[in-house]
């Protein structure tokens, strides 16, 4: 059973110190490295004490999910192979996690679609299995292209669902992951999600923890349903399965397990609060003009709000961190000085937009645009040539967009 | 697990359900020997069952938990179907979280329980129906046993879908006029343990779930070469008493006309050569320990 005595400052077979994860992340000395997106997760799984990893090709994680593949052959993974699909990799992430495992896998697009079953029964089971998910297009025609389409899609599946903008959001957002998923009040599985290319396959500056230190191991004593590793008794679960009953007391059961884990999808929302340090950050939201984005349409924000400030339009902005949970008030809070709100988004449907709309008063304020998709890039110009539409100001057209 | 830890505090003794008195007080975890015979005399490890009265599923179900070599550390996975409504009852952890996918959670959970305790056994055992091993899952049933993934698969064939009303499946024999199959099934029963064998499976055996004493020694066989070799197969007959048109008495019948020498379900094994030897070894070391019982209680 639980191991009473603490293995922080112990170390591990690799010589890595088990360490305290908020010294680790927060007070430990950071070295600045230039690593592509797929190198800043192997480094995070380096540091992640991760029991099991399964993986499957499809681009653009194939790189990231080979590179932990190398981990495990230094000796830093407990184990990794390659799954035949994504739904059974999926599947066989769950049945790790149901052995008691730190499970880790990496999925994007068409791969997320296919697997998509297991998600509902991943949170059903409690499984705090984190999945890296680096978003490109899912539709026919084949596209391999960034677009976060799929991100819509995971929304009602009772995972937890963050939206990386950086590489470095990456680094640490996997470490921290786990701490909030594993929490027991959450104990919920993490879609961690990034635009795929932009931050898988670019090069950026990241500030990496020591290689020497690692997260604490997990503990599935801590799970709030029983571990199926036979080390606890096996108990009945129940006297009548309650699948083929159609009675009010399994309707009963299965209600009050679907708003179970609903409530500890907000019960995560203090511990993201509390690693994230919010579930947003904000800019100047006492201004008129506030755009509200996720993922890289934050970095794209930022520049056209440089952009606008050139030509004297001043424009707040807020970066959506968490999905699930959704940051309700801090957005109503965030956006109730602005006559506008705009949101950039990398799909075509507006996925964002309408969880905004949804969200504040008066939403005639939500301009759902620029809309992106299919692996178009998001110039910032196009940001603030949809702002100034609005506006009424003069714009010029931009060459090769249609306009 | 050993036993010790489902031991009950006396001062709650009294206020525990009894089937879990029971479970402490006379099941057989722990006990070297146990098998088919315990039952009857002992604790059994499953409590009750919603099937059908007279279903083969629950005579399998019963010689199958009498027979796990190592049920203190031992964890089953099931799928979707009949099956499903008996695991909630049973006394050994098990896990059901999705129709077809059970080789696959099997192998991620062998390589957790592997990777927790490296120095100690935990048996999995995967019990699912025809339709999600053979169907619906063949993908995960090959490539677990590609992969030669160290667990135990069983297959409960009734050859058809019993729980969703009789629908035409994979095992189903040929010209079987059934749900689906509305002028009878166009294609040969598919041949899974040639597959098992020839996809490298270790220990592959099909029969009828008559005999409990062939039962004991093949789920015995099949989790001692799953644990130290690789994959093995039992496809075991559990016809659907209620979808062919029989009483509640007659699937004893049912399974013992089917396993005659001429039948489709005629036993048939599939030893590997290294299953062979530990077999062997097993076989000799189990000898060795009753003559050396029987010698201890010429003595006494």
């Amino acid at each position: 059973m639980a191991d009473v005595k603490s293995l922080i400052g112990t170390k591990n077979k690799k010589g890595q110190t088990f360490t305290d994860t908020w010294t680790m992340m927060h007070e430990a000395p950071r070295t600045p490295s230039f690593y592509t997106g797929s190198e800043v997760i192997k480094e995070a799984l380096r540091r992640a004490s991760c029991d099991v990893m399964i993986a499957y090709p499809i681009t653009p994680q194939s790189e990231a999910a080979a590179l932990i593949g190398e981990l495990f052959a230094e000796g830093y993974i407990g184990d990794y192979f390659r799954g035949e699909s994504e739904f059974a990799v999926m599947s066989q992430c769950a049945g790790a996690a149901f052995g008691g495992a730190r499970v880790f896998t990496t999925t994007a697009g068409p791969g997320t679609m296919r697997a998509m079953e297991n998600f509902p029964m991943w949170a059903g089971a409690r499984l705090p299995i984190q999945m890296i998910v680096t978003c490109r297009g899912i539709n026919s025609p084949l596209s391999i292209q960034p677009d976060t389409i799929e991100i819509a899609y995971l929304l009602n599946t009772g995972m937890l669902v963050w939206h990386a903008e950086t590489a470095q959001d990456f680094f640490d957002w996997i470490l921290k992951g786990y701490m909030v998923s594993e929490e027991p009040d959450v104990h919920l599985p993490l879609a961690l999600c990034c635009d795929g290319f932009f931050v898988t396959h670019t090069k950026d500056v990241v500030n990496l923890t020591p290689a020497d230190m690692c997260l604490p191991p997990y503990d599935p004593y801590r799970s709030p349903v029983p571990c199926m590793d036979m080390e606890c008794p096996p108990v009945r679960m129940m006297r009548d399965p309650f699948i083929m009953k159609s009675n009010y007391i399994s309707y009963a059961t299965h209600a009050s397990w679907q708003q179970e884990i609903w409530a500890a999808v907000e019960r995560s929302r203090k511990h993201s609060i509390k690693w994230l340090n919010g579930l947003i950050d904000t800019e100047n939201t006492d201004a008129e003009i506030v755009i509200v984005a996720s993922g890289t349409a934050v970095s794209q924000s930022r520049e056209a709000i440089r952009l606008l400030e050139d030509e004297g339009v001043r424009c707040g902005l807020v970066k959506v961190k968490t999905l699930r949970p959704w940051p309700e008030e801090e957005i109503r809070d965030a956006t109730k000085n602005a006559k506008h709100i705009f949101v950039p988004e990398f799909n075509v449907i507006g996925w964002l937009a309408k969880e905004i709309r949804a969200t504040v008063p008066n939403p005639q304020r939500v301009h759902a645009g620029p809309h992106v998709c299919g692996g178009m890039t998001m110039p910032p110009e196009i940001i603030v040539q949809e702002i100034k539409t609005v506006l009424g100001m003069k714009t010029f057209s931009m060459a090769g967009r249609g306009s | 697990m050993s036993k010790e830890r489902i031991k009950i505090s006396e001062d709650l003794y009294d206020i525990m359900p009894s089937d879990y008195q029971d479970l402490v007080k006379s099941a057989t975890y722990g006990k070297e020997d146990r098998g088919w015979k315990d039952i009857g005399t002992s604790k059994e490890l499953i409590e009750q069952h919603s099937l059908c009265a007279g279903c083969p599923e629950s005579m399998a179900f019963r010689y199958i938990l009498a027979s796990l070599p190592n049920p203190e550390d031992t964890v089953m996975v099931g799928s979707t179907g009949c099956t499903s409504l008996v695991f909630p009852m049973v006394a050994v952890h098990n896990i059901h979280s999705l129709f077809g996918n059970q080789n696959a959670i099997a192998s991620g959970l062998k390589r957790a329980l592997s990777v927790r305790f490296p120095d100690r056994t935990k048996d999995v055992v995967v019990l699912a129906g025809d339709g999600a091993t053979v169907d619906i899952g063949l993908d995960m049933t090959l490539q677990a046993w590609f992969r030669q993934e160290k667990f135990t698969t069983i297959c409960f064939d009734n050859e058809l879908y019993a729980n969703t009303g009789g629908q035409e499946s994979g095992l189903m024999q040929k010209g079987f006029v059934a749900k689906m199959a509305p002028v009878g099934k166009l294609f040969d029963k598919v041949r899974l343990p040639e597959i098992a064998r020839e996809s490298g499976c270790h220990y592959v055996v099909q029969c009828t779930v008559s005999k409990p004493s062939v039962i004991e020694k093949v789920i015995r066989n099949a989790v001692f070469v799953a644990r130290e070799i690789g994959p093995t197969y039992l496809q075991l007959y559990t016809p659907c008493i209620l979808e062919i048109g029989k009483n509640s008495m007659e699937g004893l019948q049912e399974m013992r006309d089917s396993e005659k020498p001429t039948e489709r379900f005629a036993y048939k094994e599939y030893v590997s050569e290294p299953a062979k030897q530990l077999l062997a070894e097993i076989a000799a070391k189990d000898k060795e320990r009753k003559a050396a019982a029987k010698q201890l209680a010429g003595q006494a």
